[in-house]
């Protein structure tokens, strides 16, 4: 089974990756101006809603339930879906839902497709998988547009190209457009209306001839076989409507229940990632509809790691994510390290728990993502489905260090502590023991005390790159046993 | 065995945890929000969503059923269109007053025919006031989706206070899951660049909503 990101390089640990990261200055100041833009934005935007906390539960509750009844809904879905016209498949991984993409496009004999953002098709190296069968995919979304103009990689679940500035992506249509399609205005400046205006003027000619348009969903509706798709830009309602067949790839977990469900997430995933009351642009559609938009219209719900997630009675919250990213643009962690640093299209917060259950904890990058947090819970206040970051990331801390159960590929597996951690269990081991002879604790903490002149400010050995980050606390001249028995718990004020 | 039965087997032995014994999803789910925020007369809903189209620069007017064709008139003027298109059911006493041609959509119509065509003008499902969204949903008076969609400017007629609920739920309740439905709130725009809210990429740049009834008078 092929991962994300086909024919890239294997990704360094997260920590080495970050490391060049927050030595970039330009990258710093971008992410910074960015997401601290968003942030106030976003808290204004939710602070309208009285019953934000109320409409969260809801989220989370519908979410919940349907996971826990995923077989029922995902049958339900199929039935509506079909019935209105539309055509099932499912896809068991990246490589099963590329060949049924690449065979369905063969089947229009088209060669290429325009494609409406969708994190699914990243996630599956959709665009690559094409490309391999000679068949080109446009990305029409301006962020996916800038990504893939400039042969780079996405950072950021809503804007892939966070991590550039304006001059950057002017750079890059001046330099690039012209290989795709029509070049870049003569005189281009940085401003982003004249940015956004180069894009539709590029882009126009894609969408009026395109015969084939791909897209993810945000939801899908099991009893109406309903999908919809939020966006600012007019791109999906030009894919979405335009071409003759639509292709949409839809994680498993994207299903809701209702009609009446869509009542919650259009009120909470606007206001969570783009801070607005509502986005600029809704589309929905049931099957094909005669004279108005795709004849044919197929559905590939895609697994790809999602059903191994589920068997994680504790990881699984992570598919409630609707992918609104209000998680990253809090994370004090993704701010410095940006998204290229989780070596996933799914970075930040939810990427770090996100890709080592959809991936498992195999590779380097992913056995180091659990670790890329400082736990201080921001991306648990501000999810929309109060997905318990922290909590799985601790959860997954365990399954990297001390090993155990999991399902990988919808088989049982246990899965063997990762190596690197050898020094963390003999810490954790020497506690435990300390901490169980009270004896010995005494006499260490004396000792330490004593000692404490001659402690150094990191540590030798093999705790060198643990302190290299952190600084040693200070021990003080005498516990606080000693000073309670000493004082009697500090009665009549004696120090 | 196919993907199908893999994955719905795959499910299956993930939630080898949940029992029979939980609830059904109508005790599953609590609705405790808000149907919609606030208390307001029909008036006061329709100024609502007046400022909320405003507010996310949709340009708004506001007139009766004789003024409509006068108002029509001036816009596409002032906007300088040669052509207007027009979906098959609107009431043509809204066009009564206006120069350009009139194009109506046709099932041969080709993108890049629609592309050349410089306004539509449109009717609207259900209008959102707390989120400024008005809705299409195809039928006669709205058109195919990509009418509303290719010409640059698009002006939009809301019958008030009919066709305006408060909230969210409440404009999910009046639509019919079956249409091919679009949300507008605005003016095509993008967040992508610095995560900044602009206006005007694919879609209609400028969207004009007239509000169709005057107020009740005091």
């Amino acid at each position: 089974m092929s991962g994300t990101f086909v024919g890239m390089p294997a990704f360094p640990a997260f920590p080495r990756a970050a490391h060049d990261a927050v030595h970039n200055p330009v990258l710093r100041a971008n992410l910074r101006h960015a997401t601290h833009t968003i942030r106030a934005r976003r808290a204004g935007a939710v602070a309208e809603l009285s019953d934000w906390a109320e409409l969260r539960e809801a989220g989370r509750r519908i979410k919940d339930h349907t996971l826990r009844h995923l077989d029922r809904y995902l049958l339900q879905l199929e039935e509506s879906v079909t019935a209105a016209g539309g055509t099932v498949h499912w896809a068991v991984d990246a490589d099963d839902a590329n060949r049924i993409v690449t065979e369905l496009v063969r089947a229009t004999g088209e060669s290429e497709v325009v494609k409406v953002k969708s994190m699914a098709t990243q996630e599956i190296g959709l665009n690559e998988a094409l490309a391999r069968e000679g068949i080109r995919a446009y990305e029409t979304d301006l962020a996916e547009l800038i990504v893939q103009l400039g042969e780079d990689r996405p950072s950021h679940i809503l804007v892939p190209a966070i991590h550039r500035n304006r001059g950057e992506i002017r750079d890059i249509f001046r330099s690039e457009m012209g290989k795709w399609g029509r070049p870049a205005p003569a005189g281009l400046t940085d401003t982003p209306a004249e940015l956004a205006e180069a894009a539709r003027l590029h882009l126009r000619e894609k969408f009026l001839r395109a015969r084939v348009g791909v897209s993810g969903a945000n939801f899908m509706v099991a009893e109406t076989g309903t999908l919809i798709v939020v966006e600012s830009e007019g791109n999906g309602r030009m894919c979405l409507t335009l071409p003759e067949t639509l292709i949409s790839v839809v994680g498993i977990e994207k299903v809701v229940p209702t009609w009446r469900d869509l009542e919650v997430f259009l009120q909470t995933l606007p206001r969570s990632s783009t801070a607005e009351r509502m986005n600029p642009y809704t589309s929905m559609w049931t099957g094909t509809t005669d004279g108005d938009g795709p004849r044919t219209f197929h559905l590939v719900l895609l697994d790809n790691g999602r059903t191994d997630t589920l068997a994680d009675e504790v990881g699984r919250q992570a598919l409630r994510c609707i992918r609104c990213s209000a998680c990253l643009n809090v994370c004090p962690v993704y701010e410095r390290a940006g998204g290229h640093a989780y070596g996933s299209v799914y970075p930040g917060p939810i990427g770090a728990v996100l890709s080592p259950q959809l991936r498992g904890t195999g590779s380097e990058i992913d056995a180091s993502l659990p670790f890329a947090s400082s736990l201080c819970g921001a991306c648990y206040e501000v999810c929309p489905v109060a997905i318990d970051i922290p909590e799985v990331l601790v959860h997954l801390r365990e399954r990297v260090v001390e090993g155990g159960p999991a399902v990988r590929q919808g088989n049982k597996v246990v899965l063997r502590p990762a190596k690197g951690h050898a020094a963390e269990r003999a810490a954790m081991r020497a506690a435990r023991w300390a901490f169980t002879h009270p004896g010995a604790l005494r006499a260490g903490r004396r000792l330490a005390s004593r000692t404490r002149r001659l402690h150094p400010r990191t540590l030798p050995g093999p705790g060198r790159a643990w302190s290299g980050t952190r600084d040693l606390p200070a021990v003080p001249p005498e516990s606080f046993r000693d000073w309670w028995q000493r004082t009697d718990g500090g009665k009549d004020g004696a120090k | 065995m196919s993907g199908r039965e893999r994955i719905l087997g795959r499910v299956r032995r993930a939630l080898a945890d949940v029992t029979p014994a939980e609830g059904p999803y109508e005790r599953a789910v609590a609705r405790d929000y808000a149907r919609e925020h606030g208390e307001r007369t029909a008036e006061e809903t329709v100024r609502l969503l007046a400022e909320n189209l405003a507010d996310y620069r949709a340009i708004v007017h506001r007139c009766d059923a004789e003024e409509l064709p006068l108002l029509v008139m001036r816009l596409l003027a002032a906007r300088g269109s040669g052509e207007v298109l027009v979906p098959p059911g609107l009431p043509p006493e809204w066009l009564a007053a206006a120069d350009p041609v009139r194009i109506h959509d046709r099932a041969e119509s080709t993108p890049h025919r629609l592309d050349r065509v410089g306004s539509v003008v449109t009717g609207c499902a259900v209008a959102v006031a707390e989120t400024g969204t008005i809705v299409l949903d195809g039928s006669p008076d709205q058109g195919r989706r990509r009418i509303s969609l290719i010409p640059d400017h698009h002006i939009c007629v809301v019958r008030v206070p009919a066709q305006v609920v408060s909230s969210v739920p409440q404009a999910l309740e009046r639509l019919d899951p079956a249409r091919p439905l679009t949300w507008i709130s605005g003016p095509s725009a993008t967040s992508d660049i610095e995560l900044d809210r602009v206006e005007g990429v694919h879609g209609p740049r400028t969207l004009e909503v007239i509000l169709l009834g005057r107020p009740p008078s005091p």
